[in-house]
This record gives C-alpha cells, sequence and structure tokens, in this order.
C-alpha cells in the first residue's frame, strides 16, 4: 500500500457505495456499482451517455430508490433515513433547476427553510462565497446560465454540507467561470469537504480530481487516483522525419510500435496539431535519445520529437472501446 | 426533525410569487359585474311587464310552468323539477315572501347556487392543477426532494397551502359578488326568508319539512356546502397534479370529468349507478334549494360521503404514489 492510500484510509470516510443496483423495466441500468469518497477528496465519475451515470448520482440523494445495495452518507443510509442522511449534502442533479419567478434571494430563502440552522447571515455568506451579491436581489429569469449555476452552488452550500455532489457543474460557464469554479472546489475539499464531481470533460476531471471512478454500461469498470490509473500507460511520442518513409523504417527496426489510427486515441487537440510528417509511435521515453543517436547517424533530420504523457481520455477510451461520451 | 411550518411558508409564498391567486380575483371582479348587469336587466323587464309587482310575476311564472305539464313533449324527469317548483312558488305567495327580491344577499345567493359546480372548480384549477406539476416540469422537484426532508412533508406543505388558498377562492367569490351586487341593489336583504326542506314524494311535494331560514343562515349554510365541493376538486386536482407531469394535461383530465359531471345530471335519472361518481354530487347546495335530486337514492348526507370518500382515496394514492416515486427527469 503507497504511502497516499495510508493517508487516504485515516480521513474520514463520507460517502459509501455498496452493490448498487438499479432496474427500470427489465433492463439492469445500474449493475453493481462500488465506491466511497472521503472527506477533502475531489471524486470523479466519469462514463459515456448512458451508461448509468445519471441514475446512480440520483440514486446518490434519494431522487431514486435502489432496486439493491445500499448508499450510505456519513453513516446514514440515504433511502432509509433521507432527513438525517442528505442533511450532510448540498448538491445540483443536472441543471441548477431554482424558481425563475423569485429573485436568487428569495430562492436561497426558500431553501434554508428546508434545512435546520440556516439564517440570513449564512446566506449572505454563500452569497459572498460565489460573488453574486451584486444581482442576488434580481428575478433569476434575468440570469444568465453562469450565475444561475452559482446560484445553484450557493444553494448547495447553505447547509454547510459534508458531501458536495456536482453534476455536469460547468455546463453553461465559459473558459474563466471553469477555472474560478476548479479553484474554488479545490479550497472546498482543502477545507475537509467530499466532493463528488460528473462530467463527461476528461480533462477537466483529470485536472481536477484526486480519484476518478470510471462507469460503462451500468458497470464501475476502474476506481482510483488518477496518477495510478495512468501509470500503467505507455505515452505516445510523436516524431517529425526527414525523410519519412526512411524514419519510419528505422524506428520499425528498432521494434518501436507505430500507432497507424491516431485520430482514434489522440485528444482532438492533439491531432489538430499533427503535420503530414508526423509519425505517431507509442513507446517508452526512456529509450528517445538512443534512437535519435541512430536516426542522427543514419542521416535522418529529426524536425520535432515530443512525448504525450497518457491521459485519462486515452484510458477511457480504452476501457469504454470508443464509445461515445456525453 | 424540520417542522412543517416553515414548509408551508413557502408554499404560500410560491402560490402568491405565482400570481395565480390574482388572476382569479381578477376574474371574479370583471365577470361579477357582467352578472350583476344581467341581473338588473331581468330585474327591469319583470318591472314593466307586472307594474313592478312581483305577486304578478311570481303568479305568471306559475302559470306557465303549469302549462308545461300538461304538454307532452315536455319529458317526465323535467317536469318533476317543475312540480317542485310551482308547489315552491304558492308557498312564498301564501306567506307574502318575494324569493326574487333583489339585493345584494339575495344575489350571491343565486349566484352562489349557480357557480357551484363549474365556476368555482374552475377558479380552483387554476391554482391546483399545476402544484405539484409545475414543479416536476421545471425541474425544481429535485432540488426539493434532495433537501433533508422527508417526501410526505412536502406533499403535506403543498395540500395545506393549497387548501387554505381554496379557501380563500371560495370566501372571494362571496365577499365579492357581495360588495358588487350591492353597489347597484344595495346592500341588505340578510333577514328576508328563504324556504328549504321541500321533498318530493311521488308526485306530491311534501311540504312538511319546509321552515323558513333567514338569509344570512341559508348563505352559511351555502358556504360551508360550496366549500366542501370546493376542497374535494381541489384534492382531486391535487392527485392528478401528482400523477400526471404537464399542467395542461392536468386541466384537461379535471375539467372534462367537471364537465362530464353536468352532462351526466341531466341524462343519468335512469342509470342510478352514477351516483357514485364524485361529479354527479358536487351540487350541494341544490339539497337546501329544494330540487329534486338528479338520481334517485341522493340525499345531502349520501353526497357528502360520497365527496369524503373520493377525496380521502385521492389523498392516499397522492401519498403513495409521491413517496415512492422515482424522479428520472
Amino acid at each position: 500500500m503507497s504511502m497516499q492510500a495510508v493517508a487516504r484510509e485515516n480521513r474520514e470516510l463520507i460517502l459509501s457505495v455498496e452493490h448498487l443496483k438499479k432496474k427500470i423495466g427489465k433492463k439492469w441500468i445500474v449493475n453493481d456499482v462500488n465506491f466511497d469518497v472521503r472527506a477533502g477528496e475531489i471524486f470523479g465519475f466519469l462514463g459515456p451517455n448512458g451508461a448509468g451515470k445519471t441514475t446512480t448520482i440520483r440514486m446518490l440523494v434519494d431522487l431514486i430508490k435502489p432496486t439493491e445495495g445500499k448508499v450510505s452518507i456519513c453513516g446514514f443510509n440515504v433511502n432509509r433515513d433521507p432527513e438525517r442522511a442528505l442533511a450532510f449534502v448540498g448538491s445540483i442533479v443536472e441543471n441548477p433547476e431554482v424558481y425563475t419567478y423569485m429573485t436568487g434571494w428569495e430562492n436561497l430563502q426558500h431553501f434554508a427553510r428546508m434545512q435546520p440552522g440556516v439564517d440570513d447571515k449564512r446566506i449572505q455568506e454563500v452569497v459572498e462565497i460565489v460573488r453574486l451579491d451584486q444581482r442576488i436581489h434580481d428575478k433569476v429569469k434575468n440570469f444568465s446560465l453562469g450565475m444561475r449555476q452559482r446560484l445553484g452552488i450557493a444553494q448547495a452550500l447553505l447547509g454547510r454540507p459534508r458531501l458536495l455532489i456536482l453534476d455536469e457543474p460547468t455546463n453553461g460557464l465559459d473558459p474563466k467561470g471553469i477555472k474560478e469554479l476548479r479553484a474554488f472546489i479545490r479550497t472546498l475539499a482543502d477545507e475537509g469537504m467530499a466532493v463528488f464531481v460528473s462530467s463527461h470533460l476528461l480533462s477537466e476531471i483529470q485536472l481536477l480530481c484526486d480519484r476518478v471512478g470510471i462507469i460503462s454500461q451500468g458497470k464501475v469498470l476502474a476506481v482510483g487516483g488518477v496518477e495510478e490509473l495512468i501509470s500503467g500507460k505507455v505515452p505516445y511520442v510523436i516524431w517529425q522525419l526527414f525523410p519519412k518513409t526512411q524514419g519510419i523504417k528505422l524506428l520499425h527496426e528498432e521494434g518501436i510500435q507505430l500507432v497507424e489510427h491516431a485520430h482514434e486515441v489522440l485528444d482532438d487537440t492533439l491531432i489538430a496539431g499533427l503535420r503530414e510528417d508526423s509519425v505517431v509511435t507509442q513507446m517508452d521515453s526512456e529509450r528517445i535519445p538512443l534512437l535519435i543517436t541512430k536516426l542522427v547517424s543514419q542521416g535522418i533530420q529529426i524536425k520535432d520529437v515530443h512525448t504525450i504523457n497518457p491521459t485519462l481520455e486515452q484510458l477511457f477510451l480504452d476501457m469504454t472501446e470508443g464509445e461515445s461520451i456525453e | 426533525m424540520n417542522s412543517l411550518l416553515p414548509l408551508i411558508k413557502n408554499e404560500t409564498l410560491k402560490m402568491m410569487k405565482k400570481k395565480r391567486f390574482y388572476v382569479v380575483l381578477l376574474v371574479l371582479l370583471i365577470l361579477v359585474p357582467i352578472f350583476v348587469y344581467a341581473q338588473m336587466k331581468i330585474a327591469e323587464t319583470n318591472r314593466e311587464k307586472f307594474n313592478s309587482d312581483w305577486r304578478l310575476a311570481i303568479r305568471q311564472a306559475i302559470t306557465d310552468n303549469q302549462n308545461s305539464l300538461q304538454s307532452a313533449r315536455v319529458p317526465e324527469e323535467w317536469k318533476k323539477y317543475r312540480i317542485i317548483y310551482i308547489q315552491q312558488m304558492k308557498y312564498y305567495l301564501e306567506h307574502d315572501v318575494n324569493p326574487q327580491e333583489p339585493g345584494g344577499v339575495s344575489f350571491t345567493r343565486e349566484f352562489m347556487d349557480n357557480a357551484a359546480t363549474l365556476f368555482i372548480p374552475l377558479l380552483i384549477m387554476a391554482v391546483a392543477s399545476d402544484i405539484v406539476s409545475s414543479e416536476r416540469s421545471t425541474g425544481t422537484i429535485k432540488m426539493l426532494l434532495t433537501r433533508p426532508v422527508r417526501r410526505w412533508k412536502v406533499l403535506f406543505s403543498k395540500l395545506i397551502a393549497l387548501l387554505m388558498f381554496v379557501s380563500l377562492i371560495v370566501l372571494s367569490a362571496f365577499v365579492i359578488s357581495y360588495l358588487i351586487s350591492g353597489l347597484v341593489f344595495g346592500y341588505k336583504g340578510f333577514s328576508i326568508p328563504v324556504f328549504s326542506g321541500f321533498q318530493l314524494n311521488g308526485s306530491d311535494v311534501d311540504l312538511s319539512a319546509v321552515h323558513a331560514v333567514p338569509q344570512w343562515l341559508y348563505l352559511l349554510m351555502q358556504l360551508g356546502l360550496i366549500w366542501f365541493v370546493s376542497i374535494t376538486v381541489a384534492i382531486l386536482a391535487f392527485m392528478v397534479s401528482v400523477l400526471v407531469r404537464s399542467t395542461a394535461a392536468s386541466i384537461v383530465i379535471m375539467m372534462a370529468s367537471l364537465i362530464a359531471g353536468t352532462i351526466l345530471t341531466n341524462m343519468a335519472s335512469a342509470w342510478t349507478s352514477a351516483k357514485y361518481l364524485f361529479m354527479v354530487n358536487l351540487d350541494l347546495t341544490n339539497y337546501l334549494s329544494g330540487s329534486p335530486a338528479p338520481i334517485e337514492g341522493m340525499t345531502l348526507g349520501f353526497s357528502l360521503i360520497i365527496l369524503a370518500i373520493w377525496a380521502a382515496v385521492a389523498l392516499f394514492i397522492s401519498f403513495t404514489v409521491f413517496t415512492k416515486q422515482d424522479i428520472l427527469n
């Protein structure tokens, strides 16, 4: 067990999901899902469209009753004891739906009345945290999507939750807003909150989360630390060689694996950067210096060589075998 | 853990913010003057025709109805109503009481009698039909049900808010119609006696139970009965709102059954088991004024029990479905 894992074991268990199953009609939408989230940890939940992601999230907050298995929050069963379990949770499920005919402040008051110990002072506090103080007394129907998103987060924070559940939190945010949100979530986690985030933006999850769970067809394929999961992956190395054919021949002789269908395994941004003379290989980057010497000795010019470290997206594409992500 | 009071406050505030209640008041404020004007026109023509002698008008009405009893073209069921009507009018003549004496109170009584089965329920639809379905169609139900509050409490707070607003609507209908008609007919008439308790025995009208009731008391009884009907209708609409996601669908379902009720009342004298349907039991004030029951075997007590049973079943279904249901969208 690594040092990190030991440190993790010592933290308080906030959310625990055990053998969670849901059958709708004759189909098992969620089939034996297990994971847990501890205090101070940001957990990312990934899955393609229809993988059972939404159903799982709804079972976490008692919107859907599990067919089998259980969800516990701070030790309380969500399904059997929702009043106690949900008191520890702040959540936004899908879009932050608020009452558009009321002002932001009235919305927060409305949700404050539904939990004990939230007074106007606390409302003011969360309004300042999400920086909505300028517009909070406007009708929500005049809010932008980003402002509604922030109002939703304010609502989720009202009851000083131990667990924050955010379903696709960056929807409707501009790049600056996404950066801010990321920093904000990190601050919350550093203060000891457990954060559960679902997203279809893999790079975002990778930047944000400490641990991830990957779900496909109702089953969890992998759970673990981001580093830990991708460490087993061989990186890609992209070469620009002249003359190209000779270069490829040499790489081939050295037993280097060439990637034929680069556009299927690489991030879109990388594919866009590929040039006609690019050669994509999958290999250990330790071998690069020796290869360079060999290439040079054979008179092959090296215009560029760079390593693409394995990403979550790569791992995800491998695991779900190219199912579409949404 | 959580007390219900803040939840009820939430629901009441939402109801006010949605401004439906104001729409209801506005509808009343526009429609009542129209009815008042119509009533005024009737009073005017009567005065011209009978030289402002109400006895002449009543006698004329009695003769008209008696003539129609002889006609073979008038269906038997209708004759029943006319027999009672003739007897009532004769009774009023004998006791020298003008049943159509214009006044704010009489207008209100008459208006509420007519409004009880369709108009008031329609106003109630305005606040009841989207009370749950709107939370589902806008998605706010997810926010509501992920708070640390049991689902039955959420639904119960909605029910209480609804019942308060329904009571307020019934009361407003009375008050508005009295205040507006009073401008034209005067605010008097609380002590005018109204005869109640006519009973049909075969083809005879049984007068043994007839007694005079001062109009204020009559109005009070009427208010109680209309309130009871309104609560029942509201609870049924509440159930439909839990079961159906679309507000439009929920309004259509309720209105269709109410209108079916009025149609059935006119047809169902042959189909006696129709009396167990809630919609033919809505005309409770009928029992006060002494018109015959639409279907044999219906009495005030019977109708009250039927309505209560329907309401209880609707509540049971609403709470069972709402607490068990998966929120999938």
